[in-house]
């Protein structure tokens, strides 16, 4: 669907077109993301906040509008909620360095075997500077969530709960809801990474009831460089600043210094303005869709591609989730992931390889690494069955 | 195992990519394994897709010898180009041999990207610091 919106998928690569099947590392742009993002350089392009000439005014406008689409996107209760970083890596490092002044010698922070290294090492990092420990939640054979594991881990109750909203490896959505609640009622923070969420499910953080949820811009159709963190209010503004600088400073002093209100305190430095701009654009791109139709249309797509690998003896598929989002996952016997990326590559088939980023969950499922396609609301059918005669013709080089 | 100038020959013959890298898988076949009690951490190189291990010697005319492997095939087959290249050689010639620009002759540069994260690059890396050192 809306296909055409996107220049990029309208070049040809060797003589056909392009099959991108690497959404989740970073989706295409549409046409309105492309032209806000010039438009602001071209018509707009002053320093957001400070100065007090037109063109100022209209920069900040357009930046400062671009937060309200976010907040009604994702449904936080006010503005101010809405910090923009330069993603979700950003946005969790963040927290891990607000978060650090709660958090002591014995104790926890509780994520899952299945995070992005995103949501692993910042975590680590503040375990090693604070004293506390860092537990992971199993995953099953099948690419979810252990929820018994999980539910047995907040207790002693965790500091910190951090886990992903859906697997960039495996494309598992995780029953966040629940979890949510559980890692509440238990007292701890809980932090979602919603990176591989946002582009494929609505996200309503106030019916989740998060303390804090992450985006990025570049995997939602918008731009790289620009991304989301939401906080709730009271603990946004019960916490310290992280980076110092301009815009995030009420008063200074040589002996010291006081604080911006929110959202600003966390919005240090010249802000990535075109990006934010773009980042909204790609919000109005996805407001002007129905989430029933993205959400069926890629279901469809997955499902096809599913259906296609288990017909291939040599395919074996990693992760077989209750629910699934974005991803398709697997492995070909007799072959090395990237083997097979290579010849699909030759054929004009972009497809990811490796470990994903998330080396751990590759540890727990006992495998090198697999070969990942992943899918935007812009792929086709064409694309489903073109990847799968480019993947038969792979075997048999093997 | 193939010499430089075969496997260039061979190259020469080829008129589109299938032909290209079933000789490349070929080649892969082709070189010998190393023995799984080399495969020791520092002798890896991880790539974030495939990795790779060398052992380096120098034998008394202080001509270089290589073991190379990896986990992926194709890599296999891009380390027996990078093995014609290097294997025998002498020490004080290490230096000036253009793998890059027998990469490009064969048009297979992007394999030495650093982007492809095969662990084929940080190797050459590894054998060239290896040699002058």
């Amino acid at each position: 669907m809306r296909r055409q919106d996107f220049p990029i998928l309208q070049e040809e690569m060797n003589g056909s077109p392009l099959v991108y099947l690497d959404n989740a590392a970073t989706t295409q742009k549409p046409a309105l993301v492309l032209h806000a993002m010039d438009a602001y350089y071209r018509t707009s392009n002053a320093n957001v906040h400070r100065a007090a000439h037109g063109l100022a005014d209209e920069a900040t406008r357009a930046y400062e509008g671009a937060r309200d689409r976010l907040r009604h996107f994702i449904n936080a209760a006010h503005r101010e909620e809405i910090i923009f970083t330069s993603g979700t890596t950003a946005s969790i490092n963040l927290l891990a360095a607000t978060l650090g002044s709660r958090l002591g010698r014995g104790d926890r922070i509780l994520i899952t075997e299945l995070e992005h290294h995103s949501n692993i090492v910042p975590w680590q990092l503040l375990a090693e500077r604070t004293g506390a420990s860092l537990i992971a939640a199993r995953v099953t054979e099948s690419g979810d969530v252990d929820l018994d594991d999980f539910h047995k881990k907040l207790q002693p109750a965790p500091a910190i709960v951090a886990f992903g909203h859906v697997s960039n490896a495996l494309g598992s959505v995780h029953p966040i809801a629940g979890m949510i609640r559980a890692a509440r009622d238990a007292g701890a923070i809980t932090v979602i990474d919603g990176a591989q969420a946002l582009a494929h499910l609505p996200v309503d953080v106030q019916a989740l009831g998060c303390d804090f949820y992450a985006g990025s811009a570049h995997k939602m159709y918008g731009p790289t460089g620009t991304g989301l963190l939401y906080g709730r209010r009271e603990l946004l503004e019960a916490l310290p600043p992280w980076q110092g600088g301009g815009e995030m400073i009420e008063e200074v002093t040589l002996t010291g210094s006081t604080w911006n209100a929110l959202p600003y305190k966390f919005e240090a430095g010249t802000p990535n303005i075109a990006g934010v701009i773009g980042f909204g654009a790609a919000i109005e791109f996805l407001e002007g869709l129905s989430w029933d139709d993205v959400r069926s249309h890629e279901q469809r797509l997955i499902s096809r591609c599913v259906a296609e690998l288990r017909q291939m003896p040599e395919v074996r598929l990693v992760g077989e989730p209750a629910e699934r989002a974005g991803v398709v996952s697997f492995l070909v016997e007799g072959s090395h992931p990237h083997d097979i990326g290579t010849l699909l590559d030759q054929q004009g088939v972009a497809v990811r390889t490796g470990h994903h980023c998330a080396m751990p969950l590759m540890t727990c499922l006992g495998v090198p690494g697999t070969v990942r396609a992943s899918f935007g609301l812009y792929n086709s059918d064409d694309d489903v069955d073109r990847f799968v005669t480019a993947l038969r013709k792979s075997l048999t080089f093997i | 195992m193939s010499t430089l100038e075969e496997i260039r020959e061979s190259f020469s013959f080829f008129d589109d990519w299938e032909d290209k890298y079933r000789f490349i898988i070929d080649l892969g076949r082709e070189l010998p394994q190393m023995p799984e009690d080399q495969k020791r951490d520092e002798n890896l190189v991880r790539g974030c897709q495939s990795q790779v291990w060398l052992t380096a010697t120098f034998d008394p005319d202080d001509r270089l010898h290589l073991t190379m492997d990896s986990d992926a095939h194709i890599v296999r087959g891009l380390i027996a180009i990078v093995l014609a290249a290097y294997d025998g050689q002498p020490r004080t010639s290490v230096s000036g041999i253009d793998i890059e620009g027998l990469f490009d002759e064969l048009d297979l540069m992007k394999h030495l990207s650093p982007t492809r994260g095969n662990g084929l690059k940080a190797m050459i890396g590894r054998i060239r610091s290896l040699s002058a050192s």
